[in-house]
């Protein structure tokens, strides 16, 4: 398994220690509840050094990304950040992934960990199609990211960096220094609390998490691992790629639509635009439960004795002391309000569709 | 850390724990280790008084906010009570496994399958290897 930069420090900390697509990672230091409750109440820091950074440079770095990505990239400014979806030629998502624009020759794309290699991959070949003139490079492995998340986020890295933190706002990045190392600070996350995404050479990332994780002390950080992570970004109705996403799966059938531009072109654009065409038959819904048990990722959802779909994410969720979860179901039962049920072990438990998020926090 | 063992009961290698009643029945539950792994218990899955299981056979459901996990029967019998305090309070299991969380009563078929599991000694030993 590959390991981060800061696996000795979570060792040391007694996390327990799994698996993720081939990264040994902390899925918890005490446990999911309290490190869930403590990012929504106070603040949290989390390794996410897994993750993938692909930088794109040159003169056509923008031509390659607006035509590798469904979104359209052209009114980006320098500093902002744009979520945008990847696809295959025949419109399923290989990734959902974050666009940062540093310079309109200069871009970093922030990836899922399972998909980096083959996101590089993919642009890569792109890239060869078209003849566009621009270098892609993974530099996964020289980059460490730390999220710090929660209402004191902000509190506990200001006391870090001279930059005013105000400034930054959601969905921008600066250059700054931080802890006395070259950082890159993005306002964003995927735990539904205002906080940042702190980027730093794997060098320096360990004296980050070290100097973030003392400044935190009075305030009542702790370390937080991916079990929290998760539950997170399912009360907040953040979907999970390789859990909800796959590449069998289009942009339309989940909250994604509003990544695509058919005005521009881009790959896997014919494919999807007929897929519409023809009618979406599958939505991702938003459900919970109304009788006993959890939704787990797997179970069949049904409708009196008509199976209708496949729940994709589900878990108790800490914050609303109830059990939730994402699902696959068929279109005309995708509704909120729509009573279903889920197959849980040897019985059917009811359920109903509901909006998502099911978490929103208050501003 | 683990609450200590207790020697009044015997477990299984699944790290259920059963306590002899000496009336032909048995009371029987998880263990402190088993709970401490488990974390965060958020539902528990009780069995139906009168369901007879074979000793090994799931007996009980008990999921942490990540994990699903059976409970396997420590003896054969049947179910005769079960602690219903467990539907809207799972966290006992966490709080006191060896007690006041505990999951069913049973009948045993069999008291040599009782005899034969392991005591609180062969217990420790087998979660000291566990945790290597």
């Amino acid at each position: 398994m590959k390991k981060t930069p800061l696996y000795e420090k979570h060792v040391a900390l007694k996390a327990k220690i799994i698996d993720f697509g081939g990264w040994a990672m902390p899925v918890q230091y005490t446990n999911v509840i309290d490190e869930h409750r403590t990012t929504r109440s106070t603040a949290a820091l989390f390794d996410i050094c897994h993750m993938g950074e692909i930088v794109v440079k040159g003169p056509q770095a923008f031509d390659l990304l607006q035509y590798a990505l469904t979104r359209n990239l052209q009114n980006q400014k320098n500093g902002q950040v744009k979520l945008s979806a990847l696809l295959t030629d025949d419109g399923g998502i290989i990734d959902d992934l974050t666009v940062y624009k540093v310079a309109a020759d200069f871009y970093v794309l922030v990836t899922n960990a399972t998909t980096c290699e083959k996101d590089w991959q993919r642009i890569c070949a792109l890239r060869e199609d078209k003849g566009f003139e621009s270098t892609v490079e993974n530099v996964t492995e020289k980059v460490g990211k730390l999220d710090l998340q929660g209402p004191s986020a902000q509190a506990i890295l200001s006391t870090l960096t001279d930059y005013d933190l105000n400034n930054i706002r959601y969905y921008h990045f600066v250059e700054v220094r931080a802890a006395d190392h070259s950082s890159i600070i993005s306002r964003s996350g995927y735990t539904g609390e205002d906080g940042f995404e702190i980027y730093a050479s794997a060098k320096a990332i360990g004296d980050l998490w070290d100097a973030i994780m003392k400044a935190g002390q009075n305030f009542g950080l702790k370390p937080a691992g991916l079990g929290a992570r998760d539950t997170l970004r399912l009360e907040s109705g953040m979907m999970l790629n390789g859990q909800d996403i796959t590449e069998s799966v289009n942009p339309f059938e989940v909250p994604y639509g509003w990544l695509v531009d058919f005005d521009k072109e881009f790959a896997g654009a014919a494919a999807l635009k007929a897929l519409t065409q023809s009618g979406i038959r599958k939505k991702l819904v938003g459900l919970e439960m109304t009788g006993r048990g959890i939704a787990r990722h797997g179970y069949k959802v049904f409708q009196a004795d008509k199976e209708i779909g496949v729940v994709t994410s589900g878990t108790f969720a800490p914050t609303l002391n109830k059990a939730v979860g994402l699902a696959f179901v068929d279109i005309n039962y995708s509704k909120p309000d729509t009573e279903i049920s889920i197959a849980i072990r040897d019985s059917l438990s009811p359920a109903k569709v509901v909006k998502i998020p099911f978490y929103k926090r208050e501003k | 850390m683990s609450k200590q063992n207790l020697t009044d009961r015997r477990y299984t290698h699944d790290h259920e724990w059963a306590k002899d009643n000496g009336d032909g029945t048995v009371l029987i539950g998880i263990t402190d280790y088993a709970q401490e792994m488990l974390t965060d218990i958020v539902f528990v899955e009780l069995p139906t008084i009168g369901k007879k299981v074979a000793k090994g056979e799931p007996v009980a459901v008990v999921e942490s906010v990540k994990s699903v996990s059976d409970v396997y029967a420590p003896v054969s019998g049947e179910v005769i009570d079960i602690n219903n305090r467990l539907e809207d309070e799972p966290a006992l299991l966490n709080q006191d496994a060896f007690g006041n969380g505990w999951i069913a009563l049973m009948r045993v078929a069999d008291k040599a399958e009782y005899d034969s599991l392991l005591d609180a000694a062969a217990y420790e030993k087998l979660i000291a290897e566990e945790k290597h």
